[in-house]
């Protein structure tokens, strides 16, 4: 039987879910093996190593290099506090000195006879990791971090804005084919994770940002809406590090188009459910979609249903149509011929017929379609 | 059989090669055919260097075993390795590769002076196949916080410091070293991973060097200047210290590789590394001057070798899918839709752009969609051979020789050494120019995008197979060289195009080939046309320009040469140099639409689902 391979985004009502959760340098675990955490648990934490704040006192002090530690107040070690003063030269027969004060508060770390150069390193910066997804922690890895497993609602997002948050569902958008628009944002959904229909507008979004939503998630969003959301004009799609005051999440991709009916079903479903959901995007090697997480309960509660991650492709599979011209449509693999055919641009490629729910037939490349469950 | 024994050449008949992408391996068989090399089959598999594999040997094992189902030649034993040597019909004599797996070679450097050592560390990096995350220099106009601060977010996989001419002063290129110190940059391996550094500065700055970076964490390598003096630059050393670092600790780092590099026969390149090297064996050995130019998803590097310096730069953030949003931001809508001669709605086009961003593999399937993919390349491919341009240049700071003409030029250096006129070949490679369904348009492309000038041989690597044949040429170059010339290059033609700018309609060249035999005409400013002559042939073109016109002889002189076909043919291009398009978006569609008829660049195409199957 005709089958072929193609990546699709996993969309699944129950699954297990492990949540890697890990310092960026090596630091201190907060929990053990076996605890029960909620999503603003702190997991593990660490501190980096200060800012560095250089200063040339050679020059300053209009100083040869090689003499500065005689000059210096402070040495190599001591701790210093903004504006002390740090070095004085010895100015003309005892008279008219100058100082040299230090720029930033820290520990004085190095003096170089070489440059004359001093560094001043500030306060350590505390690093906390937060567990994310509420569970229990099965995997400790020692000064890393943890692995936090839960059974969970999951849906990835083709591509989001916006780091990690968590809140309540609250549906916006009735019908999953429904324009997600400004008057449909209200008070009530101050902290919520807001699910929309199909198009969010800017309007929407900045009425979200007003009413203190946590995320958006919808089917689409314009690239002018984008554009106006982010301040500029988005490059590469390396994303999670904005600063916009929420998370934006699109489930499908950019244009009019709606949001897959079961993406749509489950999330109405899991309405009033707490959720963690993260914008972070990398379409690069080792790709990152953004994700939406809803525990559903125990782990071994229920089995994992409908990932589509093994990537199958064969006659009746589910499938959207992610290119233009039919780009958005839904339908099933009506057949996967062997032979490649010439498309429209001229190109040679191997095909494969998508019979849609309109009932029409369409042949499309086979690298523009991904997998979805229905 | 233990790696990188000795290799007696004239015993050499079957010879594997394999190139870890990111996304796939790339084999090759190359086989002595009548005492001649040639690229006889291929194969390619997904590489394995993320989970659930982690190990690149099983990518590079899968792409071999395709070879060996297409050629039915055993070349994988039971036990899962390579046969070698060869003998009857089993196993291979030489086997090797390079890699851009994981992301390529990543790469921080610094200088004192950003016009001068600076960038000479950074055409280093570049040299040697890195991809150069920043250049900190001392006059990088950030302040020395802002400096730290970027080398702490930055995750190298090597540091190349370099800094002061041999016994000139040390105390720069030592307060640049004691910046990065403190920074601790971050190797992107992991904790246990120290930090490789190689210093290719002032060698009386090596001690205060070696006292700034004693302290841990890193691991000091130490190599020549590579700017011993203002007038001289020597990256030699440097480059062959960043290839040895590259083997010694990120590649022994990366899954699997240590196992690759035991059974490869020569050390593992980095990929576009071994690009540059087969070019420059080419542009010498032809003694010509050459451009690459390979466009992928997410960058486009381009390799230049003229009068024999060899240059090369990687434009991060402009390519066909993973960046195709930046191309579109950097060139400007407006810049992209010059090229296209069909209504498109600017909207849908900008959304267009950003599903084809978030999901990269997808290929254009009507015309439509392929037209517009063709513009937004040769936007790509210009602001790329820009960016190329203003970085391959003379060396900065360097007291020019001068004649009388020149009292009045303040200029010390640092012109761009790239001259379209002196470009006798232009090769094509990457996704969008490889497998655009007709050859007319790959020709076009370049020939829009880099603009050669004068007369210029088109072609296009057939499999990407130079980054392999980059690597045999170091232990192979007779059977690089020849599979180079047979099988690598695709001639697409000759593109034959006066410098000069001069009103519609007006004469700009007249030309003949074979003394009319074959043809012969005139062609009036703004006109293009396409000669037809084969692959193998070749005919003796003799071309006059009109006053004000020059084709390589001088304005108005006539050029005689020999000139080569391909699979487009001659291209008689008298649109002028600089190319400038109408800026009435009127008439620059009509004039877009001429050069589309003329050149038969979209012939009318069957309607989706209705093509024949092959």
């Amino acid at each position: 039987m005709a089958k072929a391979y193609t990546p699709g985004l996993k969309v699944a009502a129950s699954t297990a879910y492990q949540a890697h959760r890990v310092l960026p340098i090596p630091g201190t675990l907060r929990v053990a093996a076996g605890d029960v955490v909620e999503a603003d648990t702190i997991v593990a934490e660490t501190f980096m190593d200060g800012d560095i704040t250089p200063l040339n006192v050679a020059n300053l002090l209009s100083a040869q290099p090689g003499d500065i530690p005689q000059l210096m107040l402070k040495q190599e070690g001591d701790a210093v506090e903004k504006d002390e003063p740090i070095a004085r030269n010895k100015g003309v027969f005892g008279m008219f000195k100058s100082e040299c004060k230090a720029p930033a508060s820290g520990t004085l770390e190095t003096i170089s006879k070489a440059t004359g150069q001093v560094m001043i390193r500030g306060e350590s910066i505390p690093v906390q990791v937060k567990a994310f997804l509420p569970g229990k922690v099965t995997e400790v890895l020692p000064e890393e971090g943890v692995v936090i497993e839960n059974q969970v609602t999951l849906i990835q997002g083709i591509f989001g804005v916006g780091g990690e948050t968590s809140g309540p569902i609250a549906m916006a958008c009735d019908r999953h084919d429904q324009r997600l628009e400004a008057s449909m944002v209200d008070e009530s959904m101050q902290g919520a994770i807001v699910v929309g229909g199909a198009r969010v507008t800017s309007e929407a979004i900045a009425r979200a940002r007003e009413v203190g939503v946590a995320a958006v998630v919808s089917g689409g969003i314009d690239d002018a809406d984008l554009k106006d959301i982010l301040g500029y004009d988005l490059g590469v799609a390396i994303t999670g590090t904005e600063r916009i005051g929420l998370t934006v999440i699109i489930t499908e991709g950019f244009g009019d188009i709606s949001m897959a009916r079961r993406t749509h079903d489950l999330l109405k479903a899991r309405s009033g459910d707490s959720a963690s959901v993260n914008g972070a995007t990398q379409i690069r090697a080792g790709v990152m979609r953004p994700e939406i997480l809803i525990p559903v309960g125990d782990a071994g509660d229920s089995d994992s249903t409908g990932s589509t991650e093994s990537g199958v492709l064969e006659l009746g599979t589910p499938v959207r149509v992610i290119r233009d011209p039919h780009f958005g449509l839904i339908g099933t693999v009506a057949s996967l011929p062997e032979a490649p055919q010439v498309l429209g641009s001229g190109s040679k490629s191997r095909v494969l017929e998508v019979s849609l729910e309109t009932g029409e037939v369409v042949t499309v490349p086979r690298a523009t379609v991904e997998l979805i469950e229905t | 059989m233990s790696a990188q024994t000795p290799i007696n050449p004239d015993s050499v008949n079957v010879i594997l090669a394999t190139d870890c992408g990111s996304t796939t391996t790339k084999a090759i068989m190359i086989e002595r055919v009548d005492g001649v090399y040639r690229q006889t089959h291929r194969g390619e598999a997904p590489t394995t260097v993320e989970e659930p594999f982690a190990n690149v040997t099983v990518g590079v094992i899968n792409a071999l075993t395709e070879i060996q189902e297409v050629s039915g030649r055993r070349l994988i034993d039971d036990d899962g390795v390579i046969i070698r040597p060869a003998s009857g019909d089993e196993g291979c004599d030489i086997y090797i590769s390079t890699s851009s797996a994981g992301g390529g070679l990543q790469m921080m450097v610094a200088g004192v002076v950003r016009e001068m050592t600076a960038a000479s560390a950074k055409r280093a990096a570049l040299g040697a196949g890195a991809i150069v995350m920043d250049t900190i220099a001392a006059n990088d106009r950030r302040r020395p916080h802002e400096q730290i601060q970027r080398i702490r977010e930055l995750r190298p996989d090597m540091v190349l410091i370099s800094g002061g001419t041999d016994g000139g002063d040390t105390k720069k290129v030592t307060e640049i070293a004691e910046l990065i110190a403190p920074a601790k940059p971050r190797p992107r391996f992991g904790k246990s991973y120290e930090l490789p550094i190689i210093f290719a500065g002032n060698t009386d700055a090596r001690p205060e060097i070696d006292r700034v970076f004693g302290s841990g964490g890193f691991d000091l390598k130490i190599t020549d200047n590579l700017r011993p003096s203002i007038e001289r630059e020597h990256l030699g050393p440097a480059r062959d210290m960043i290839h040895d670092v590259f083997l010694e600790h990120v590649m022994a780092h990366a899954p699997g590789y240590d196992t690759l590099m035991s059974i490869t026969d020569a050390p593992i390149m980095p990929t576009p590394g071994a690009v540059g090297d087969i070019l420059q064996t080419i542009a010498r050995g032809r003694g010509i001057n050459a451009v690459g130019v390979d466009i992928g998803g997410a960058t486009t590097d381009v390799f230049s070798v003229f009068d024999g310096t060899f240059n090369r730069t990687v434009s991060a953030n402009l390519g066909m899918s993973y960046s195709i949003s930046n191309v579109c931001a950097e060139a400007t809508m407006p810049s992209i839709l010059r090229w296209v001669h069909i209504d498109m709605n600017e909207r849908e086009l900008r959304n267009r752009v950003k599903n084809k961003m978030i999901r990269p593999t997808t290929i254009p399937q009507s015309l439509e969609a392929l037209i517009f993919e063709q513009a937004v390349a040769r936007e790509a491919l210009r602001l790329a051979y820009l960016q190329h341009k203003e970085f391959a240049t003379t060396l900065k700071g360097v007291q020019q020789q001068r004649t009388v003409g020149d009292t009045f030029s303040q200029e010390s250096g640092g012109e761009t050494i790239v001259d379209n006129m002196k470009l006798d070949l232009l090769v094509a490679s990457g996704g969008v120019l490889s497998h655009a369904p007709r050859m007319h348009q790959t020709a076009m492309l370049l020939i829009d995008a880099f603009e050669p000038e004068g007369i210029t041989d088109l072609a296009k690597d057939s499999i990407f197979m130079m980054p392999h044949l980059g690597v045999l040429s170091s232990v192979h170059p007779r059977a690089a060289m020849e599979v180079f010339e047979r099988d690598c290059l695709i001639y697409l033609g000759t593109c034959v195009a006066p410098k000069g700018s001069g009103k519609p309609g007006r004469p700009c060249f007249s030309w003949s080939l074979d003394s009319g035999a074959r043809g012969s005409g005139e062609l009036a400013f703004g006109e293009i046309t396409v000669v037809e002559l084969g692959e193998d042939e070749t005919a003796e073109l003799e071309a006059k320009p009109a006053r004000g016109f020059d084709l390589g002889a001088g304005p108005g002189k006539t050029v005689s040469r020999t000139v080569r076909g391909g699979t487009v043919g001659l291209i008689l291009d008298a649109r002028g140099r600089e190319l400038s398009l109408p800026e009435d978006p009127e008439h620059c569609r009509q004039a877009v639409s001429g050069v589309i008829d003329a050149v038969d660049l979209y012939p009318e195409a069957v309607p989706p689902g209705e093509g024949s199957a092959d």
